[in-house]
Formats: C-alpha cells, structure tokens, sequence
C-alpha cells in the first residue's frame, strides 16, 4: 500500500472488539447466566410434566413450545445449559491440562520424549476425535462427566502441539539459560520461567477449542452416550425431539439453535481472543 | 529428515501399531470386566457358573494376563482377524466388510457434492467484488462448521421430508435416499475444504509471480485458473486424511440420524451396547484409511510439486 494513514487509530479504539464480538459476548453472558441461574430466567419446571400442554408451538407462555411430556422446553434448555457447560468446560480443562504438560515436557526435553510425544500426536490425528471420544466412552460407562473426560481426552493433540512450539520458542531465550546456569533445576525453570510465556495463545486455543468441545459433547450426547432420558442436556433433547418432527419442527429446531448460537458465540470470542494475542506479541 | 518411501512406510507402521496400542489400551486396560457386561446383558441375575465365564473369557480372548491378551490381539491383528463382536459371535471384520459398502457410497456421494461445493465457495469469494455477496462467501464456511451436523441432518429431513415430501425420510430406496444424508455430511466437508483453499488463494495471490503476470495483462480469469489455482490447491491435498477421516466421523452422525446401515451405525450400536471388539475395529479402520491416504499424498507430493523433487517444502 502507497498511502498509509497519517494517524494510527487509538489504542482503545484498536482493541475496540467489533460488533460480531460484541453480540457474542452478550450471548456468552446469557448463557453463563442460564447455566449458574437457571431458576431465575425460566420460572417453568424442567422436569415437570404437563399432560394437558403436551407438544404446543411457542406462545408467550411457552418461549420454545413444550415436548411430548408437556414439559417446557425453554426451561430444559435453560437448565440443560449447567450440565452442558459443565461438561465443555471439564472436557477443554483436561485438554488443556493434559496437552501443555505433554507439549510442555517434549519441547523441554526433547530426545525420546519429543519422539513419543510425536507419535502420539500422529495417532490422536489418525483417529478422528469423535471416534476416539466413543472409544473412551465405551470403556468409561455413558453421562455427563464420562463425555466429558472422553471428549476432553480426544482433544489433546492440538494443545500439545502448541504447548511444545511455544516452550521450543522460549526455552533458547537468555533469561531461560540465564536460570539454567544459576542452577534453577529444570521444571521449575520450566514451570516458573517458560510456560507463563505460553499462557497466553494456550488460553486463546482453549476458549477455540471450547466451541468444538461444545459440538462433540452435543453429538455425544446425541448418540445417546450422555445423561439418562430425564435430563435436559442439550443433544439428549435434540435426540428425543427426532420422533415428534412431523408434529412439532420446534421440539428439534430451537434446542439446535441454541447449541449453533453458543457454538458460534464462543468460536468468535476464541477468534477475538487469538487476534488479540497476535497484536501483542 | 530421512524421507525416503521405505522411512516413510516404516513410519506408518509405527503409527498403525500405536493405534493399536492406544486402543487397545483404552478399551481393554480401563475397568469394567467386558465378560461380565456381556452377561448383565443377557439377563441371567445371580449367581453365574465360573465354569461358564471361563469358557466365554476363552472365547472372547479375554483370558490370560494384560499383556498375553496384548500380544494375542496383536498376533490376532497381523492375521487381519479383528476379534469376534461380543453382541453377535461373529467375526468383527465380517461385519466391518458388511458395512462398508454402504458407507463408502455415502462418502463418496458426500465428496461428489463437497469438493466441487468447497473449490466453488473458495473460489467465488475471491473473484467476487460485491462487498456483502464477498462477506457472505467469507464467513459462510466458518458458520457452516459451527452447526451441529445431527441437527442439520435433522433439519434436512425435516424440511424436505416432512414438509416438502420431495425426498423419502428413512431407509435405504436408491438415489433419492442417499441425497440427504450425502449433503448433511457433505457440508462440513465443504466448509473446511473452502476455508482451507480460501487461505491459500489468498497467500499466493499475495506473491510476486501474480503481480508480475497481471501487470502482463494475463485476464483475471486465466490468472486465477492457470496460475493461482494450480499453486493453492497443493494444501488440498494434505487435508485429503483429515477429511476421510471426518467424513468416517460424520457417517456415525449421519447414519444414525437418517436410520441408514454402514460402518458408523455399527459403531454407535457397539458403543451403546460396550461391544469393545467392534468399537477398536472400526477405530483401526479409521486410522488405516488415515494413514494411507497420508502415505499415497506424501508420495505424490514430489510428482505434482517440482519444489519438493528438489528438496525443500514451500
């Protein structure tokens, strides 16, 4: 480009995050408010069954319409947002856990760690993430927290690979060396002094990852591998909604919505998150 | 980095035998006594003849120590034998080989549809100039990734079965069956290929070589078909494992959701009923079909890039 702009925007103009930002975080806030205060934005009983209400299209009474029960499904999504969060966000801790201390270990002392470490990453690409993630599950028993573990077990590969590039970049610097020669034994030099570098773009991938970890919890879930029937969580509703789909489009329709807006919501936060850390660094 | 076809064959043994390792060491090592799954299952309460365990745990393999069913398995494996399902007695690669057909035709129906949708979209969004027709095409693929493929399908089989009655909505009767079960996994198919391409149009464009030819008065056209295209599809290739393997993942999806038979019907079935045999079957099979594919684009690289004959990779 010949012509540059004579003034650079203003910082806070610069981090200023969008509008495609914005409204995701007006979502993610009113999700994490489903799922911490159900009871306070839906008054209805997800569990509570109404014969006499059974499959209404949405009114002013019932926002999401009813299910075969007759039970509110705007409420079962309200209160399926808890188990469903909860399961994301165990899923993309164990990710992110497992992953940097792998990553962490490979890139630091290389060698035979490195080598395995590198053929783990291989295999854990080899075997699409779901398929893995069925695998965990069938050894492990179904529910919420066994998607979880399985979904964040499958999903360890990308955060290891990001964790071993980010400890390589760091590990030559001089104040890394610096402690190495002082006799700072190797993990806390790893610990204290290289992977705090690392925090931020790991953190970025976590909140990228949470949005995937949501679409496989709700497949998983969807398969039938989740929660037992009663439970609102969010694929089992979606699940349960496939054989009323010629009576009621909104039984399948809006609990879907719901997943694609969070999904959604949190793969835009992810992508704010990511371009911010690249402005920094 | 030794790159030689035989490192490279050997490398992919490696990964193979660590697949199975890690499979075998997820489904079998972990607690929960298969035997006694399998005889909850048939309904007999109470007390159950040692005699009886013993000759299923020989049936099944399951005998021995850990690492006796280890190298059995693995013996087992050189010989091409999966084991035997646990649902059914039957052999597991017999009803892999059953399934397959059925699920290749959807893969390759759902790859007719992705790859022409995928290059189109990449393509379109970098000739078109019309500022929100360009943004749609842009944005379209990441939106289409973040939907659920189960409720995609659903809401397929809703509009076009349901409503419209232009398609059958369960069960396997011909073409017509297979469309909307082809595009529910096509899509996402789709999507990643677009955003893949869409990257690497947009790098090579930014190179010198594109400059200097547009400043040659080559058309737009010609420039994007004969030179740009030719040097952005390369990536593609090295998506093509990846995207076998999603389109393995998305058939568990797909099938269920549409009641189709296939491979990924067979492993929601083996999960939902603990059958580990089948499970690590159709596990294996997907990191077999990956890391071939890997192997075939590994070696064909040097063949359609003449930088990587010489070498080095761009």
């Amino acid at each position: 480009m010949i012509l540059q702009p004579a003034l650079s925007p203003s910082v806070s103009l610069r981090y200023w995050p969008g509008f495609p930002v914005a409204l995701s975080l007006l979502l993610f806030l009113v999700l994490l408010g489903w799922a911490f205060f159900p009871a306070l934005l839906s008054s209805a009983d997800p569990l509570l069954a109404d014969p006499t209400q059974t499959l209404r299209a949405p009114s002013a009474q019932h926002w999401f319409g009813t299910d075969h029960l007759g039970r509110d499904l705007y409420a079962r999504c309200v209160h399926g947002a808890a188990l469903s969060l909860q399961a994301t966000a165990i899923a993309v801790l164990i990710a992110l856990v497992a992953g940097t201390l792998l990553g962490g270990i490979a890139g630091w002392f290389g060698g035979v760690a490195d080598r395995v470490l590198a053929v783990l990453v291989e295999v854990l690409m080899a075997i699409p993430a779901l398929l893995l993630a069925m695998a965990i599950v069938t050894a492990l028993g179904f529910g919420t927290l066994e998607i979880a573990i399985a979904v964040g077990l499958s999903s360890v590969a990308v955060f290891a690979r990001l964790a071993r590039g980010e400890v390589l970049r760091w590990r030559s610097r001089v104040f890394v060396e610096a402690a190495q020669v002082v006799g700072v034994g190797p993990w806390t030099n790893l610990c204290r002094h290289v992977l705090p570098h690392a925090v931020g773009p790991l953190l970025a991938l976590a909140a990228l990852e949470f949005a995937s970890a949501v679409l496989a919890v709700s497949a998983l879930s969807f398969l039938g591998f989740g929660a037992p029937p009663p439970q609102p969580e969010w694929g089992l509703l979606i699940a349960e909604g496939r054989n009323y789909m010629v009576a009621a489009w909104w039984y399948t329709t809006l609990p879907g919505l719901v997943v694609a807006g969070v999904v959604l919501a949190t793969q835009q936060l992810g992508r704010g998150l990511q371009r911010l850390q690249g402005e920094r660094s | 980095m030794n790159s030689s076809p035989f490192w490279r064959l050997g490398q992919a043994l490696l990964v193979l035998w660590a697949a199975f390792s890690l499979s075998f060491a997820i489904l079998y090592a972990l607690p929960g006594d298969p035997v006694a799954i399998l005889l909850a299952q048939s309904g007999e309460p109470g007390a159950v003849d040692p005699a009886q365990v013993a000759e299923l745990r020989a049936r099944y393999h399951l005998d021995g120590s850990l690492w006796q069913q280890y190298g059995g398995a693995l013996w087992r494996l050189l010989q091409l034998d999966l084991g035997v399902s646990l649902q059914t007695g039957k052999p597991v690669a017999a009803a892999l080989a059953a399934a397959l057909p059925a699920t290749l035709a959807l893969a390759f129906s759902a790859l007719l549809i992705a790859v022409p949708l995928g290059i189109g979209v990449a393509l379109a969004a970098h000739q078109v100039r019309r500022r929100p027709v360009q943004a749609a095409l842009h944005n379209a693929p990441a939106l289409v990734v973040s939907l659920p493929t189960f409720w995609v399908g659903l809401l397929l089989l809703q509009l076009f079965s349901f409503h419209l009655h232009w398609l059958p909505a369960m069960g396997e009767h011909g073409i017509a069956s297979l469309v909307l079960p082809a595009v529910t996994l096509a899509l996402p198919c789709a999507a990643m290929i677009a955003q893949v391409l869409g990257r690497s149009i947009a790098s090579v464009s930014q190179q010198p070589f594109v400059q200097a030819l547009r400043s040659k008065g080559v058309g737009r056209w010609q420039l994007l078909w004969r030179h740009i295209l030719h040097n952005a599809s390369i990536p593609l290739l090295s998506l093509t494992g990846t995207l076998l393997g999603n389109l393995l993942a998305g058939a568990v999806v797909t099938e269920t959701v549409f009641s189709r038979d296939g491979v990924g019907r067979l492993a929601q079935a083996a999960v939902a009923s603990q059958d580990i045999a089948v499970v690590q079957g159709v596990v294996l099979l997907a990191a077999t079909l990956y890391v071939l594919t890997n192997l075939l684009t590994d070696l064909l690289y040097p063949l359609l890039d003449p930088r990587i004959r010489q070498g080095s990779r761009p």
